[in-house]
């Protein structure tokens, strides 16, 4: 029940819109055809809210995730992110953004291997160009966050299992502090009782460090451990609602 | 991103397929090297070359007969040197009023059957004066040269180089005293000359020195010179000296043309030019096969940087998608191609040194590893590394995130 009230402080309290899309649409051109892979889009994402974008493949949901990632840009609409639009940004200053507003986490972790695992959590302090001891300060304080056992902080990344992997590369996604934590399809490559463990980790920083998440999924169940799910189908928004039966993962265990 | 991260990126990447990066590193190391040794060995030639061109004495203008012509042997030419134009007389007047010669030695040579004691030897057998060991730089072992007086008094004595005393009178033995005997003439030996080493064509030391008088009077038979060195006091002097030998010589034998000269005067610098521009030709013709070898290398750096990229989409996606720019990713794989080539470069030098240093001991030539031919084989180096990277730098900081981390 705690949990509940804790989901509900600061989403009553904040108002601040982190993302706000305005007729979002996105052609890919090919020769001749045109695919319409997001058609007029838009919705808003308050600070702190935990949102899962939800549909099939080819519904457009990784177009999405890569304009909302500053990954790629919209053909038209307008994308705000912190009430700065950046619809019509450069290479380099998408990936300005990128590095100061944005946590990623893969469907395949993508973590360097043969690189010890702090050294991979603190690649994007590196190309934020900070000092040595405080990077490795933040690596420890983000491999904390995500429950990242600390026996195992500095073996190489390819001698962890699939959980582990996961949970190095959400640590890497909260490292420079960003704003809004982006994870596409994080269950995906693991079994259902590591991905829940995933799923847990996803909760516990949206609760207790209230952070913004949003979560692409093609899974109904992924997507009900966010508070609000917007469905996506032929690149137009089917359904956009909070959870009915939101699914909390067991972290009472962790206090 | 800070140069000691990339550093430590590089390091990790290179170090993560050993083999690769050391076979590809070996091209450079090959290509290098070969540069270093072949600058080096075509240093120490033009090195040698030059020495044993000083050896001959120094500041030497050579006067020579010109080509034989004239009545008797019609359109035919007998080639420079043959004719016998020079004369005592020649060297005597460049003695008196060439005032800038320091020494005047003439010559007479000629090759002549020499036996003692039941051996025997065909050699050189050179009539000259005292002033000679000065101006062709011989020096005297054991005993003396000739002297003025034994030019003067025809003394039937001679002077033999060390390879001549070798054949006749068997190795490091001193025959001062013993007699041989030139065209049925016997002459007593007086002095051994030093061992100059072998200048190219010509050994040095397989001669006989006789008095210039006696030579013409009983071994030639005629009082023509085959050559007059004049020793110039210092070697801004020598062009001066060898216009005024040439003026002097073309007054005394009446020629108004100088075209028609039945003379030549060589200056040792003139030489000495001639020799470095050809072994500057064979340096420059070895390096540049050596670098072919190198561009070979460079594009091996090429061919495994692209191999790199390609293995590594997935890498380079991540990490534009966490923040990294255009500039940084380049600015990595262009490292990594540096890098080897450095390694390469530098493990290069030391194999051509040591290869320039197997060569100068077993092959006897004075190599010389320059530190400018050091410079430039580094240079060039991080130069390929620039040149053959930056084709697959620029690949990999243009590849687009979201297609890079889609990439299987």
């Amino acid at each position: 029940m705690a949990v509940v009230d804790l989901e509900e402080g600061p989403g009553a309290l904040v108002v601040n819109t982190m993302i706000e899309c305005k007729n979002i649409a996105k052609i890919y051109k090919s020769g001749e055809i045109e695919t319409h892979a997001l058609k007029n889009i838009s919705f808003r994402i308050n600070d702190g809210e935990f949102v899962a974008i939800m549909g099939p493949s080819g519904s457009g949901k990784s177009t999405l995730m890569h304009i909302i990632g500053c990954l790629d840009t919209p053909t038209s609409g307008q994308y705000l992110l912190d009430e700065k639009d950046v619809s019509k940004l450069s290479d380099d200053e998408l990936a300005d953004i990128r590095m100061q507003k944005i946590g990623f986490v893969f469907q395949s972790f993508n973590l360097l291997p043969r690189t010890s695992v702090v050294r991979n959590v603190m690649l994007p302090l590196i190309y934020a160009g900070r000092s040595e001891t405080e990077r490795e300060e933040e690596a420890k304080n983000a491999l904390r966050a995500s429950a990242f056992p600390e026996e195992f902080w500095n073996h190489y990344s390819n001698q962890l299992s699939g959980g582990m992997m996961q949970r190095v590369a959400i640590a890497r996604a909260l490292v420079n502090n960003p704003t809004l934590v982006l994870a596409d399809e994080p269950t995906g490559n693991l079994d259902t009782k590591t991905g829940e463990m995933v799923l847990d980790t996803f909760q516990r920083l949206h609760q207790e460090h209230g952070r913004t998440i949003v979560l692409i999924t093609h899974e109904q169940y992924v997507a009900e451990h966010a508070e609000r799910i917007i469905h996506i189908r032929d690149g137009s928004i089917l359904e956009d609602g909070k959870v009915k039966h939101r699914r909390l993962t067991n972290h009472n265990t962790h206090q | 991103m800070k140069s000691k991260d990339i550093l430590h990126e590089t390091y990790t990447a290179l170090s993560a397929n050993k083999a690769r990066s050391g076979l590809t590193i070996l091209g450079i190391v090959i290509g290098i090297g070969s540069v270093v040794a072949m600058i080096s060995i075509g240093q120490g030639a033009s090195g040698s070359i030059q020495a044993s061109i000083q050896s001959i004495g120094s500041n030497l203008v050579l006067v020579m007969p010109g080509a034989q012509r004239g009545a008797g042997a019609g359109p035919v030419s007998a080639g420079r040197g043959s004719a016998q134009t020079l004369k005592q007389e020649d060297a005597d007047a460049i003695q008196k009023e060439i005032t800038l010669a320091q020494a005047v030695a003439p010559e007479i040579s000629r090759r002549y059957q020499i036996t003692s004691k039941g051996k025997n030897t065909n050699t050189q057998v050179v009539g000259t004066v005292a002033s000679y060991p000065q101006v062709r730089n011989v020096q005297i072992d054991v005993g003396s040269f000739i002297s003025e007086q034994n030019v003067r008094s025809l003394s039937k004595v001679a002077v033999l180089g060390p390879t001549t005393r070798d054949d006749l009178f068997g190795e490091g033995s001193t025959p001062i005293g013993q007699t041989i005997r030139i065209n049925r003439v016997d002459f007593k030996i007086i002095g051994i000359t030093k061992a100059k080493g072998g200048s190219g064509f010509t050994n040095q030391d397989d001669v006989v020195f006789v008095p210039l008088s006696t030579a013409q009077r009983f071994l030639a038979g005629d009082t023509y010179v085959t050559t007059i060195s004049v020793q110039a006091a210092d070697p801004n002097a020598m062009t001066t000296i060898q216009q005024q030998i040439n003026d002097l010589l073309l007054q005394r034998h009446n020629i108004s043309n100088p075209q028609l000269a039945d003379f030549q005067v060589l200056n040792q610098q003139d030489i000495v030019q001639t020799a470095s521009a050809v072994t500057n030709t064979m340096t420059i013709l070895l390096a540049s096969i050596a670098g072919i070898s190198l561009i070979v290398g460079g594009i091996g750096i090429m061919n495994m940087m692209l191999t790199t990229v390609t293995e590594r989409t997935r890498e380079i996606g991540l990490r534009k998608a966490i923040g990294a720019k255009r500039k940084d990713i380049s600015l990595q794989f262009l490292s990594e191609a540096v890098m080897l080539t450095f390694f390469g470069g530098f493990m290069g030098i030391v194999l051509g040194w040591v290869i320039s240093l197997l060569v100068a001991q077993f092959a006897g030539i004075a190599t010389q590893v320059s530190l400018s031919s050091v410079a430039l084989s580094f240079g060039v180096s991080a130069a390929i590394g620039i040149i053959f990277g930056y084709y697959p730098a620029r690949r990999a900081a243009s590849l687009n995130p979201i297609e890079a981390l889609r990439y299987e």
